[in-house]
């Protein structure tokens, strides 16, 4: 006898105006495996999984359940056909309970008292079944992102989700929190859950998947057994071209002491210490990367370093003491200072979204006399700048009268490079620079920033990737809860010993 | 939603706007009993049928361009000042204190002195809610709507208890000395030979207006502080990220906003009535936030923005002359003005866009 | 100052913290699920003039007092189709929605009654009459508490006593019931209450029209409970005056609860003198009448703490691609 599948799609599409986000997609994924979807950003796997979850209604196409032809208008016909999902950003209430959160649309009646003593008793149940150990009274703004994730997963367990699609699920995970989080799912694959795994990062494909479909541009380009690809075939797959998955470049010749940190300290504006006394230095001609998950630090080190931020301390560039608390402790001072800044999110920070390319040149050297006549702003002057920046970065489309918003992620992401880059810094902080970006886009980010440090520059780099950490740089730091765990040559050391420093264990206790 | 191309955005979606306010407008005239066709016509004859009408029409529109650019600079920042109403009773304050106490030869210089005076006066009455707002987060919607009722209050003090001529029964001061009566548009053009009625409100205090279009919009596009004012209105985290200091940007936009506002003063109190009175200010600096939205907080559509509700007030009062129509019709075009330009304009948007863009893809 | 004065005036605080009550409690609805609304004003002066209106022709004040809410509840039904159906900007239309009331309600009222934008007095069964507790009358022997209760408690109107039920009400439902979680949550994180399967809209509008609902009570406390008639422009800031309560409540109902009797006594207090004489300085009557907005001013400035809002106030939900 033939399972049925426990979810089949058959011909989806979904257009948006011009753009196919989704064209003849046809996926069947066994009941009781783990079904991996892998793509670049833009490939169309969240316009899938909207679809899926009744956010959008696709044009063409069927959704088969355990054989049966569903229909999934809304949120609520997907969690009546048995489907949970777990958002790559968690839709829980903050300062609402983790109990609250359970029953937040699944209550039982219109008062809330026997709705939570029923959860309460469920709840208690499904984590002793399924190891998802959480405290119900716990608010979720006090709990770690480890926890608010098995919330999520209770969540789709509580309203009996049988097929549970995780979106992203690791970002924000350590790799040992991410290990842990692949056995929950192997233990929920045995009691017979199907699940689907949406990610972007090969290795996790190759460990926790059975089956895997890559999809590119809209359609998917291969469904294989995981057990029978290689993550160099998969990125092939994904982007229709043979990848260097590492970057090539010479060794580091370093030299002076560019960046020199000591016992740096930072409050928030809640009064929590989210930098505890670190010190490190980055010398001109190398590339210090920082790795961790994030959360633990490292945006409030790349806010302090671009004048974003206070702190107590001594940061020293080029052997100048820079000001941390007082009048200075500007943005501006510090671009001022040889300090150029990319940071983590282009759109909230780096861009002006509604801003044209040319405008965006600007931003943050407004003051810069090239761009000044007399007491007006000189825009043909800002014009021909952008126009050469954009054509030397290679962003597509090369018009510097488009908005900023209507460039890709990857494209977005060269605007601020460029801009950044050709100030020829002393040092040059970079934020998750490849985050949102496609893997064509990528290599040439990277390329940019080794060749940055080719020419003698200091770079501090931040990112939540390890592999982008140990490809780009020369020596590695790891930061955990607020304090560096230690350095490594990148040629030293492995995933395995980085994760467990980003999980809090020094060398000496492994 | 496809995006309608610029010119649509900027200028037949705020026109639909104004016409749907206006059809409504006439409905509820219907509704009050009288003939909505003779009332309109009768506006638009009140309004720009004669020299004289033109002579009430582009003295409130001159009231309606400096609340209109007021509120306009506050919005690209994404600030909304309603406080243009208190602004502007301080900015009277300011030119009465100039124009009655110091003796100014030529009314040229006086009009120099008052106008730093009102934007003086003006600036100050929104710098309190604007240094709340950047160091406090205290809503500034609500903290200048208090402070126009707060600014009423102040301004009764001052005219009934300081600055009422002995013996006077109106809260009023003096009339202001005959140096400082400003020229009327009338005079301006009736010496050039163009022939236009005398007697009208409309004075010169046009041109300080129209000046005033060409300076925000220099400094709203041409200057650093206006591309930082800008970029701080799109996004706050970015403006840091950028070095740009948003407590600065908002006390001085703001304060830019309130002295525009007080600059009206210019206009009713030295220009016309020429002494200051009780609430002077008679809603135009609420009409002034009709003018930005409707004028997409841009000079040029301001100018077009005011001229039109300066000519909807000047209809407004031949009706409430000529029928029983009362002035609040006014009030009334310029709240759906504001609900259709401001608040629903999506609904506007996709109205536009649904016979726009059909007819195209179905020739393509 | 004698004891009975200190009753009298906080008799006239209860009587005048009423309409402020019900402002402040609708606003806290419809911030709660995340819409702004600076429109309290507007639907308060639309119903205290439907009411008058309706209550003068019929000389019933409960058709009134039902007119009022319908013509707040149109107000808010324009404000929840801008917010929420078409994503606009909440400021905007609420301060739109003040100016049609403003506009709307001399225009009709003069066309109606030709009495420069007032409606006739209101006599008799067109009024609230005052209500007498039980028990007052035997209570007021008793020293300090009893005259408290038959002075100040008892002898109001009907709507000062649903205001003061609405205290508790609100707070059961917000916090006991399952529409009370959906609606808190729908301001916090309204992805949450999507993805949940549940209408975010609809929530959305349940919230405005509760909120119209209240502020047709305060507008109609206004006109036939407070006085006897529409006067224009008679909510003369109270409207924004409960907001500034519900931030000084940081958005709770018992809180609201002080905080708007607080504004009451501060209005009773300077009706009571007009002009302060504080021995060395006189407060002229103007500043007596400036105070409520000073202190909105002051409180807003967080002298009294910080507050924060619902997160998701003032946003259009847009579902995310």
């Amino acid at each position: 006898m033939t399972t049925a599948p426990a979810i089949e799609l058959t011909g989806i599409s979904k257009a948006f105006g011009p753009v196919q986000a989704n064209k003849d997609i046809s996926i069947r994924v066994m009941p009781g495996t783990i079904h991996g979807i892998i793509g670049e950003n833009g490939a169309g796997k969240s316009t899938l999984m909207s679809i899926l979850y009744g956010f959008y209604k696709a044009d063409k196409g069927d959704i088969f359940i355990a054989g049966e032809k569903t229909a999934i208008p809304d949120s609520q016909a997907a969690i009546a056909a048995g489907i949970g999902m777990v958002f790559q950003h968690f839709k829980l209430v903050e300062n609402f309970t983790v109990l609250e959160n359970v029953i937040l649309g699944a209550e039982d009646g219109a008062l809330l008292a026997p709705s939570l003593r029923k959860a309460r008793k469920e709840l208690t149940a499904l984590a002793a079944e399924y190891e998802l150990n959480v405290d119900p009274d716990a608010l979720i703004q006090d709990i770690g992102v480890g926890m608010q994730q098995r919330v999520e997963i209770l969540k789709a367990l509580y309203r009996q989700a049988d097929i549970l699609i995780l979106d992203e699920p690791t970002g924000v995970l350590t790799p040992a929190e991410a290990d842990q989080l692949f056995r929950i799912l192997q233990r929920l694959k045995e009691e017979g859950k199907t699940i689907i795994l949406i990610t972007h990062k090969l290795r996790e494909i190759m460990e926790a998947t059975d089956t895997v479909s890559v999809m590119r541009r809209g359609e998917m380009t291969a469904t294989v057994k995981t057990s029978e690809t290689s993550p160099q075939e998969l990125a092939e797959l994904m982007v229709g071209r043979k990848v260097l998955l590492r970057v090539d470049k010479t060794p580091a010749q370093p030299g002076e002491k560019v960046l020199e940190v000591e016992n740096l300290k930072v409050v928030d504006s809640k009064g929590v210490e989210r930098i505890k006394g670190i010190s490190f230095e980055v010398r001109a001609g190398e590339i210090l990367g920082i790795a961790g998950v994030a959360g633990n630090g490292q945006s409030e080190l790349l806010e302090v370093l671009g004048g974003i931020r206070r702190g107590t301390g001594t940061i020293r560039v080029n052997g100048q003491e820079i000001d941390l608390t007082g009048k200075l402790s500007d943005a501006r001072s510090r671009r001022k200072g040889g300090i150029a800044h990319v940071p983590e999110d282009r759109q909230r920070e780096g861009l002006i979204m509604d801003f044209k390319a040319w405008e965006n040149i600007a931003f943050g050297y407004d003051d810069d006399d090239a761009y000044q006549t007399g007491l007006l702003m000189n825009n043909t002057a800002i014009r021909e700048d952008a126009e050469g920046k954009i054509e030397r970065f290679d962003v597509r489309p090369a018009n510097c009268d488009l908005e900023a918003k209507s460039f890709s992620g990857g494209n977005q992401q060269k605007i601020v490079l460029a801009r950044e880059i050709e100030r020829d810094p002393d040092l040059l902080l970079v934020g998750q620079p490849t985050r949102g970006v496609d893997i064509g886009a990528i290599e040439f980010i990277h390329q940019q920033i080794v060749a940055l440090r080719d020419k003698g520059k200091a770079i501090l780099l931040v990112s939540v990737e390890l592999e982008e950490i140990l490809s780009l740089s020369d020596r590695v730091a790891v930061i955990f809860d607020g304090q560096l765990m230690g350095e490594r040559l990148p040629a030293d050391t492995d995933e395995k010993e980085l994760g467990l420093m980003m999980a809090g264990m020094t060398g000496e206790e492994t | 939603m496809e995006q309608l191309p610029k010119w649509a955005d900027l200028v037949v979606v705020p026109l639909v706007g104004l016409i749907l306010a206006f059809i409504l407008s006439m409905l509820m005239v219907l509704a009050t009993g009288h003939d909505p066709m003779e009332a309109l016509s009768l506006m638009v004859s009140g309004a720009l049928g004669s020299t004289y009408g033109w002579g009430y029409t582009l003295y409130y529109a001159t009231n309606f361009i400096f609340t209109g650019l007021a509120v306009a600079v506050a919005f690209h920042a994404s600030l909304f000042n309603i406080g243009g109403e208190g602004q502007a009773a301080l900015g009277g304050l300011g030119v009465a204190l100039v124009s009655l106490f110091i003796p100014w030869p030529h009314w040229s210089i006086a009009l120099l002195a008052a106008s730093v005076s009102a934007g003086l006066f003006g600036a100050l009455w929104a710098f309190i809610p604007a240094y709340l707002q950047a160091k406090r987060g205290s809503h500034i919607v609500i903290t200048t709507i208090m402070f126009n009722f707060i600014a009423a209050s102040l301004l009764n003090y001052v005219l009934v208890n300081q600055l009422r001529p002995k013996g006077a029964m109106d809260p009023a001061t003096a009339k202001f000395p005959v140096p400082t009566h400003l020229p009327s548009l009338g005079e301006i053009l009736n010496g050039v030979g163009i022939p236009f009625a005398k007697g009208t409100p409309a004075n010169v205090t046009l041109l300080v207006a129209l000046l005033a279009c060409v300076f925000v919009y220099i400094l709203i596009w041409r200057t650093r502080f206006g591309y930082q004012l800008r970029a701080f209105g799109k996004s706050q985290p970015a403006a840091v990220y950028a070095g740009i200091n948003p407590v600065k940007i908002t006390v001085i936009t703001m304060m830019i906003s309130g002295a525009l506002a007080g600059l009206m003063a210019i206009n009713n109190v030295m220009g016309e009535a020429e002494r200051l009175i009780l609430g002077s200010v008679e809603g135009a600096g609420f009409i002034g936030i009709a003018v930005a939205l409707m004028g997409r907080s841009h000079p040029i559509g301001i100018l077009f923005s005011a001229l039109l509700f300066g000519a909807l007030y000047q209809g407004g009062a031949e009706l409430g002359l000529w029928t029983s129509i009362p002035r609040e019709l006014v009030i009334v075009i310029q709240a759906l003005v504001i609900l259709f330009t401001g608040a629903l304009d999506n609904m506007v948007r996709s109205l536009v866009a649904k016979v726009l863009i059909r007819p195209k893809r179905a020739e393509a | 100052m004698d004891y009975l004065t200190v009753l009298q005036i906080l008799d006239s605080a209860l009587r005048l913290a009423t309409p402020l009550l019900f402002a402040c409690l609708a606003g806290l609805f419809s911030e709660r699920a995340g819409i702004f609304d600076i429109g309290l004003e507007g639907k308060m002066l639309i119903a205290a003039f439907f009411s008058a209106a309706t209550a003068y022709s019929t000389g019933s004040v409960w058709l009134g007092l039902l007119a009022g809410i319908a013509a707040s509840l149109v107000l808010s039904g324009i404000h929840g189709l801008a917010s929420i159906t078409f994503r606009g900007n909440q400021l905007i239309s609420g301060v739109a929605i003040n100016f049609l009331a403003s506009g709307l309600t001399v225009l009709i009222g003069l066309s109606w009654f030709k009495l420069g934008g007032q409606t006739p007095a209101l006599r008799g069964g067109a009024r609230f009459q005052s209500i007498d507790l039980p028990l007052a009358d035997t209570l007021s022997g008793v020293p300090i508490l009893g005259p408290l209760y038959s002075e100040v408690l008892s002898g109001h109107t009907f709507l000062v006593y649903v205001a003061l039920l609405c205290v508790p009400l609100t707070w059961y439902v917000l916090f006991r019931t399952r529409f009370g979680l959906r609606l808190r949550a729908v301001g916090e994180n309204p992805a949450a209450v999507d993805t949940a399967g549940i209408s975010v809209v609809g929530l959305r509008y349940a919230a405005v029209a509760i909120c119209g609902v209240l502020c047709g009570l305060a507008g109609a406390y206004l006109a036939t409970g407070l006085g006897a008639s529409f006067v224009k422009e008679m909510t003369a800031g109270r409207g924004y005056i409960a907001l500034a309560a519900l931030i000084f409540a940081k958005w709770r109902p018992w809180y609201a609860l002080y905080a708007t009797f607080l504004f009451g006594l501060l209005e009773a207090i300077s009706n009571r003198y007009p002009s302060l004489d504080l021995g060395f300085i006189t407060l002229p009557s103007q500043f007596m009448q400036a105070l409520p907005y000073i202190l909105t001013v002051v409180i807003l400035a967080g002298i009294v703490g910080k507050a924060t809002p619902p997160r998701a106030g003032g946003q259009p939900y847009v579902k995310e691609r």
